[in-house]
């Protein structure tokens, strides 16, 4: 290794300047730096014209490349829609029932995934990112299902929505509950009697004074609809009221404002925004999501 | 304003041709290289049986399936702290060999040493020893000669350098079929970039940078500066007994000699080019090629062997004075190489022990908090758990999986048969398992409910648990 040798001050060159007696050396900075500097100036220059840079009146110079992001991204889910295809096609293909018995297909592995970010995309704003649900909107993980939770049923259900104005099908999901307080089918005491029936069929009543006489009420008026055991009925729509699970609420209060004002949920048809494969996906999604019939 | 011309302050390297010697560090340094290239070139070659759905390669990264496999040891992402660990100890074990002997470690293995080694070995053999080396380097016409000599090296060289990244690359994939792939253009591109790189940078260091790797590009040199004390062993110069050497002015002008005749015999062996005798400085990595030159000489003319030797700062003035330097055990057995050694043991103790206490079988759980439980119809209470059942036998076992810490919970697997399912070899199998609590059951009714998950492998009667939390409607 040689020896590094000593800077002497009058070896090196100042800039002729002197404040006060203080001199500053005059060192440049290598001809190698300035080079590269130059180079990068030039590439910038470069850049600008093959790449989108000066900003216009209307917009930005699109450059010799005629680079852009926006084509990009389109361009990209092109082909991420052409490669899906040919699943797309099979999917539209398969039988449903026995579709979602062989979890282990890799067409089942595609929908259940795709029907996850479609789920994420459309579901999620009223059913919830863990499709828990809400008030008013339907946990999808449990059990219970207002109108079938067969694969077909979900299908379907997804695809016409719930008393859609717009679906004009013979199966579509069109129900009402009279509103039995506000429209004047029932008197007052006969909504507080057979509002505490129906407690009963899955806990304890508010008044159990009540419930003899609220059994008549619930035969004469809802069982057509709700069975006589409380069971429900998915044909139409009608929810179980014997279970544990309450789309509203289950308290006093609020089964009497049901009674009394009935309810009118709504779900969107997505048969005009989404394709059939997708509707499929996202059936698959929820049905897989712990409630699955 | 000065017209002086400013001094450079770069300065050209000077060429260095270090000439052969013969002795026991030069003896032991032959063993390491051969021992040391011996495992590099060869290991990968090595086969372990692991049964008919692992790879047969005793040593492995494999970085596509994500596993690194040691003879009988398999490491998994998640044991990496087995990497972690094997770092401490490597970094442990170079503070122990520093502060007891010095830059062993740049002397005598260090790759940029044993491959240059290798290189300047290369070069006596087709361009002769220094002096021919030297006379090769001045001549500046390029005639016939010239030009076969140095086309032979250079071309040697290559060779070597490409073996070497070659043989980096077996490491990552099974090394037959990948030495097949490569020669007929079937590898990898990667694989063709990693050899061509390493070819580029043996080829380049080892034949042309050099010790200049060891002075400007390794941090090392400043580090294990630091590292060492006054009882360090190192190599040094016994001034106080070659000193006034011969040809010196203290000997024109009359005094008597000291040992050192002059005869440059260490400066012309050391790889780095510099002269011991001037004292420990950074440039020097303990090859000790200097003791066996300086040894050789001393018998030559009768003197006792040592004039340069390992030795350390204290037994200067010991020496002066006119006692023996300590034995070298005293130099090694201090506090801190005991510190060390003690501290590097217990890494490597800890490493063993969860080596040995990790089981064939593994889980992880994760509980879905969105939502936290689910109420199902008959009223009773349902959370869902995320789980990873790892299976790393090279066979598909049929794993259970069951719940203690409370008799209300029960455990059903998503897609399964209750709850036992087949996991396949070495493998990480997601699945989703519910656990229900009956309605108005405590786990059902209260906030949180800790209980701990089970897994266990039919087969062998394996076992590992999870311990997580059940949430009900309390919360």
């Amino acid at each position: 290794m040689a020896k590094q040798p000593e800077k002497k001050k009058d070896d090196v060159e100042t800039t002729g300047h002197s404040w006060d007696g203080i001199e500053e050396y005059n060192n440049p900075l290598p001809k190698w730096w300035v080079w590269v500097f130059y180079a990068t100036i030039i590439w910038g220059i470069g850049y600008t014209i093959a790449y989108p840079a000066w900003p216009g009146i209307n917009q930005a110079t699109s450059g010799l490349l005629n680079w852009s992001t926006r084509a990009n991204v389109a361009d990209e889910i092109e082909t991420v829609a052409e490669r899906n295809a040919p699943k797309n096609t099979a999917l539209e293909e398969v039988e449903l029932a026995s579709f979602v018995e062989d979890t282990d297909s890799e067409l089942y592995a595609y929908a259940r995934s795709s029907g996850a970010a479609i789920y994420q995309t459309w579901c999620a704003q009223c059913h919830g990112s863990g499709a828990a649900g809400a008030k008013g909107y339907p946990n999808l993980q449990d059990d219970a299902w207002l109108w079938g939770g067969t694969i077909e049923d979900i299908h379907t259900t997804i695809r016409v929505g719930v008393r859609n104005p717009e679906t004009d099908e013979d199966y579509a999901r069109v129900s009402e509950m009279p509103a039995f307080g506000a429209d004047g089918l029932l008197e007052e005491e006969q909504v507080e009697q057979v509002v505490n029936y129906v407690m009963s069929m899955s806990g304890e009543p508010k008044d159990a004074s009540l419930v003899e006489a609220g059994e008549e009420v619930y035969l004469d008026n809802c069982a057509a609809c709700h069975r006589d055991n409380g069971g429900g009925d998915p044909f139409v729509g009608a929810p179980n009221l014997a279970d544990a699970i309450w789309l509203y609420g289950g308290d006093y209060e609020t089964i009497r404002e049901t009674v009394w004002n009935s309810r009118y949920g709504n779900m969107p048809q997505w048969q005009d925004r989404l394709s059939e494969a997708e509707i499929r996906a996202v059936a698959t999604y929820v049905h897989q999501l712990g409630g699955g019939e | 304003m000065s017209q002086a011309e400013p001094e450079q302050l770069y300065a050209a390297r000077e060429p260095i041709f270090p000439k052969k010697v013969y002795g026991n560090f030069r003896n032991l340094k032959w063993i390491i290289m051969i021992v040391t290239l011996g495992i590099y070139y060869l290991t990968p070659w090595i086969r372990w049986d692991r049964g008919p759905s692992l790879p047969d390669q005793a040593v492995l990264l494999d970085l596509a399936n994500r596993r690194f496999y040691f003879f009988w040891i398999e490491i998994w992402p998640h044991e990496f702290y087995f990497i972690a660990g094997l770092l401490v100890m490597a970094g442990l074990g170079l503070f122990l060999f520093t502060s007891a002997l010095g830059r062993v470690w740049c002397g005598y293995t260090c790759p940029q040493t044993v491959w240059t080694d290798l290189f300047i070995l290369v070069e006596r053999w087709i361009e002769g020893d220094r002096n021919a080396r030297l006379r090769l380097h001045r001549q500046k016409k390029w005639d016939l000669r010239k030009a076969r000599l140095r086309l032979t090296k250079w071309v040697t060289w290559l060779v070597i350098a490409m073996a070497t990244g070659g043989a980096w690359v077996f490491y990552f994939a099974d090394a037959p079929t990948l030495f097949v792939d490569l020669f007929t253009l079937n590898a990898h591109p990667i694989a063709y970039t990693t050899v061509a790189i390493l070819t580029g940078t043996t080829f380049f260091f080892g034949g042309f940078a050099r010790e200049q790797i060891c002075i400007y590009a390794c941090p090392w040199p400043r580090i294990q500066a630091a590292m060492m004390d006054e009882d360090t062993l190192t190599v040094g110069y016994r001034e106080w007994r070659g000193e006034p050497r011969k040809h010196s002015e203290a000997v024109k002008a009359g005094e008597p000699q000291g040992d050192c005749i002059d005869c440059m015999a260490c400066v012309n062996v050391c790889p780095m080019g510099i002269d011991i005798r001037d004292g420990q400085q950074l440039e020097c990595i303990t090859c000790a090629l200097c003791i066996d030159a300086c040894d050789d000489v001393m018998a030559k003319i009768g003197k006792p062997r040592g004039l340069i030797d390992y030795m350390a700062f204290t037994d200067e003035e010991r020496e002066r004075a006119g006692k023996p330097p300590k034995p070298i055990w005293k130099h090694v057995f201090r506090p801190r190489t005991l510190l060390y050694t003690g501290l590097w043991a217990l890494v490597g103790v800890g490493l063993l022990v969860a080596l040995f206490i990790r089981t064939d079988i593994d889980m992880t759980v994760a509980p879905v908090r969105n939502p936290t439980y689910v109420t199902m119809s008959d009223g009773s209470i349902r959370n869902t758990y995320e789980i990873k059942l790892r299976n790393k036998h090279g066979e598909e076992r049929p794993f259970v999986l069951s719940v203690t810490g409370n008799p209300a919970l029960s455990v059903e697997i998503e897609g399964a048969d209750g709850q036992t399912l087949n996991v396949p070899a070495d493998t990480a199998l997601p699945v989703r398992a519910y656990v229900v609590a009956p309605n108005g059951s405590g786990p059902a009714v209260s906030d949180r409910t800790e209980f701990r998950f089970w897994v266990e492998d039919v087969n062998s009667g394996d076992r590992a648990f999870r311990d997580t939390v059940f949430n009900g409607k309390g919360n």
